[in-house]
């Protein structure tokens, strides 16, 4: 069953058209990948289902529901979180700090509440902050959680953003780019923490990567944008086998030297 | 910043390959800096109104040791990179005389042609203050002094740190007790120490010998806190051992905060009265700006709404409607100024940053304009405005909490009610949310905050505590004019946050005391008021652009105590943090 349907979804910038009349389906539980070359429209697409843009024409259905039309929080609300592809960490806030506004929509206190400060208040702050200490566990942050955002090393801050995305309890997750600027044993070992995401938690993941590695080892299927447009879709033998996405990366003729450069 | 990467590399290859050069290309550069600086003192009029001031009476006025100062900071700037004493007294002197030289010009010129043409401080005055009374004849003195205190400022910056700390801090304490002398000397005398305040004090500066007893307290209490190394021991104390000094400290300053109108007598009880409003706004403002990040420039507009509705409720003037106590009108101006926030709020808040000052700086001029306006003439009196609104509490006329010093305790109460509220809701949900907003809007909203709600909580909270502010405003006045309603007033809040340190309760009582408190004292001086305001602002953006006292970083992870077991098993154990960290 689909969890993320979208549909004919076109996004223009002016004259320039970024995603183009595109169709997309994620199936609930499922680890898919957007690859593409540079430019090819993995983040304005990205973009759109989280509400960051308006779309131009289409529908983006999730878990039954339209959401494109809708306010960023009210499609956070729905389950669906997502991190940046430059890391947009609340950098004068603490790790801990980052998660607790992840929760933001799951505690209930009020403004009063909080400056009477209720008994009920106090239990959910203290409720979230169980929560979150787990989820810097989880993240492999544990002891870090006081240290400005901005002074994480960068690993860290690429799974604190992880940890604040899973704080608001998705049921679809967007990650962008995870593992850029990461070394190959950092790289393995978030591939390994992604697949634990869907096979513990069961959160769909999607996922857009450059790490050809990744991909491949992770993701159940694969959909290939190039000029804002599907080129392909399908597993990762598919794929890999597939000429015109090899022609994609390396363009005409570059297929032939290569033979299957993509894995 | 990269010019002094730049100078500092330079410096770096300059030093393996010959140590002992003077850069005298930077020498003349300082020098004539200092120059400009110098003459600009003198042009715009600060040495010569200085020079009404003593500092030390019979010894040196204030308009001397600014005079003196902009002739040795050149010195010791210039010295700053030299290695040895002799370079350092060449290139001080150096810099020291060409910044007297440019002086010396002055007074030449200014015997030949009148300068006072273009220049209207270029006076008699001002050579006199410059060559010591002497005129032109006198004008080799300024390059003299020049040279003398270039060459003394650069030689006391090659002096080992364990005799120049206490010598220039000695100075300094010298020059900012004989700046506050009439501060300081008003609770001597109304403690009935007259004669130790006749010995310490004149009217308006130090005496010698109380310039001596300062200088020398110092210097012996520096080298004393040397000797013993306070600092080293207070940081050698254990977290529980502080935080047990801390609260005799806390009482202490609370002590004093609350005795300080009786001490100051009714001048001074007056401007921190002020300052206590001010800090009060300010706190307000602090949710807004210091928390949420929105930059609003239009909080007078609340706080004028505060102020008429105050004044209408309570006048027992001709605009007066219901002659009501302070008390009973004071929710109502809250509740009206968080509505006209709301009003005012709700089209705007989507706008962003800069464009949100832009906006909202015009609300303060849309209400100052409607409340001097002929069409509510009738309501508000319009330019006569609202007068005889009550003080909140009646006191005899004779007593000191009839007037200010009632306002000063009602301002700071109410201050620390809203920073109480801040601080309540700066470690809850919403306070996080808001600091999410400051930070990256975008991601906030993603993270599934709603933008509009909580940004226009912080809006209405912000308003209804500048409505506070104004309702005190106009029962320490007595009144309520459209003249009162000035953009200085949202621009000085804004800057007291800004300053302080966006976020911060200290900080922000500390920038008040800054911006408001010290221009209060130096009424005399009030034509130049502005302008350091302006050099404070600049040098605070350039040097410390996170304000006084930055907002500190809440523990949370590590109050659970066996978390902080269970860390130390974490770094040790591979598994958990892998080869990620």
């Amino acid at each position: 069953m689909s969890i993320l349907v979208a549909r004919k979804v076109t996004k223009r910038f002016g004259g320039l058209v970024a995603v183009n009349d595109l169709d997309f389906d994620v199936d609930q539980g499922a680890i898919v990948s957007v690859i593409g070359p540079n430019g090819a429209g993995k983040t304005t697409f990205f973009n759109c289902i989280a509400g960051f843009y308006d779309i131009t024409s289409g529908e983006i259905e999730f878990d039954g529901q339209l959401i494109h039309k809708l306010r960023r929080d009210q499609i956070a609300h729905l389950g669906v979180s997502r991190t940046y592809q430059n890391i947009r960490l609340f950098a004068n806030m603490t790790a801990i700090e980052n998660i607790l506004v992840g929760q933001h929509h799951h505690l209930q206190s009020t403004w009063i509440g909080t400056v009477l400060g209720l008994k009920s208040v106090k239990a959910d702050e203290n409720r979230a902050h169980d929560e979150a200490r787990r989820l810097l566990r989880f993240v492999g942050l544990r002891g870090k959680g006081d240290m400005l955002a901005s002074k994480l090393p960068y690993g860290d801050q690429r799974r604190l953003e992880i940890g604040r995305a899973l704080a608001n309890k998705p049921r679809l997750l967007l990650l962008d780019e995870p593992t850029a600027g990461m070394n190959p044993a950092e790289t393995a070992q978030l591939t390994e923490f992604i697949r634990n995401l869907r096979d513990e938690l069961g959160i769909t993941v999607l996922l857009i990567e450059h790490e050809m590695r990744v991909v491949m080892g992770i993701s159940e299927r694969i959909t290939v944008l190039d000029y804002g447009e599907k080129i392909a879709e399908g597993t990762p033998a598919e794929i890999q086998a597939n000429p015109r996405v090899i022609e994609a990366y390396l363009g005409r003729g570059g297929a032939a030297d290569l033979g299957i450069a993509t894995a | 910043m990269t010019t002094e990467a730049v100078a500092a590399a330079q410096l770096d290859t300059e030093m393996q390959e010959a140590p002992a050069v003077i850069a005298w290309r930077d020498v003349i550069r300082i020098g004539l800096i200092g120059g400009a600086v110098a003459l600009y003192l003198c042009l715009v009029g600060i040495i010569p109104v200085f020079h009404e001031r003593q500092l030390i009476a019979g010894v040196i006025t204030l308009g001397q040791a600014v005079l003196f100062g902009s002739l040795a900071i050149p010195g010791a700037v210039a010295a700053r990179k030299t290695t040895s004493l002799r370079d350092a007294l060449l290139a001080g002197g150096a810099a020291g005389l060409i910044t007297g030289l440019v002086l010396t010009l002055l007074v030449v010129l200014g015997s030949v042609i009148d300068l006072r043409a273009m220049f209207l401080n270029a006076s008699p005055e001002l050579y006199s203050v410059l060559t010591f009374g002497m005129g032109v004849a006198g004008a080799w003195i300024p390059a003299v002094e020049g040279l003398l205190l270039g060459a003394g400022a650069a030689a006391v910056g090659k002096l080992p740190d364990r005799i120049r700390s206490p010598l220039v801090r000695g100075i300094i304490a010298v020059v900012v007790v004989g700046l506050f002398a009439g501060l300081l000397r008003a609770p001597l005398l109304s403690a009935g120490l007259v004669d130790l305040a006749r010995l310490l004090f004149t009217s308006d500066g130090l005496t010698v010998i109380g310039a001596i007893l300062v200088f020398a307290v110092v210097v012996i209490g520096r080298i004393a806190r040397q000797r013993i190394g306070v600092a080293a021991r207070i940081a050698a104390l254990e977290d529980e051992q502080r935080a047990q000094l801390r609260i005799p400290a806390l009482v202490g300053l609370i002590a004093i905060i609350v005795i300080l109108p009786l001490l100051l007598g009714p001048f001074f009880a007056q401007v921190i009265a002020l300052v206590a409003l001010y800090i009060l706004m300010a706190f307000g403002l602090n949710i807004t700006l210091g928390l949420a990040g929105l930059l609003d420039l239009g909080f007078v507009a609340f706080f004028a709404v505060g102020a008429y509705t105050v004044g209408l409720f309570t006048s027992t003037a001709e605009y007066g409607l219901l002659d009501w106590p302070f008390w009973a009108a004071l929710p109502f101006a809250m509740l009206f100024a968080a509505i006209f926030g709301a009003i005012l709020g709700l089209p705007i808040l989507s706008i962003r940053g800069d464009y949100l000052a832009i906006a909202t700086l015009g609300f303060g001029e849309i209400i100052a304009i409607l409340a001097g306006s002929n069409l509510l003439l009738p309501l508000l009196g319009g330019p006569r405005g609202i007068v005889n609104i009550p003080k909140p509490l009646d006191f005899p006329s004779t007593s000191f909490l009839s007037g200010p010093g009632q306002i000063y305790y009602i301002a700071l109460v109410f201050a620390a009610i809203v920073a109480f509220i801040a601080w309540r809701l700066r470690n809850g949900r919403i306070g996080r949310a808001w600091i999410a907003i400051r930070e990256d809007e975008d991601v906030a909203e993603a993270s599934g905050v709603n933008l509009i709600q909580t940004k226009l909580l912080a809006y209405i909270l912000g308003a209804a505590f500048a409505g506070l502010g104004g309702a005190v405003f106009a029962s320490l006045v007595g009144s309520i004019f459209p003249s009162s309603i000035d953009l200085f007033v949202s621009i000085n809040v804004a800057a007291i946050v800004i300053v302080g340190g966006m976020g911060s309760i200290p900080g922000v009582a500390l920038g008040a005391l800054f911006l408001i408190g010290i221009p209060e004292l130096f009424r005399e001086f009030s034509e130049f008021r502005f302008l350091f305001y302006g050099v404070a602002l600049i040098g605070m953006m350039l040097y410390r652009p996170e304000g006084i006292w930055p907002s500190g970083i809440a523990r949370r992870e590590l109050h659970v105590e066996d978390e902080s077991q269970v860390i130390l098993a974490g770094d040790t154990t591979p598994v958990t943090r892998g080869t990620m960290s």
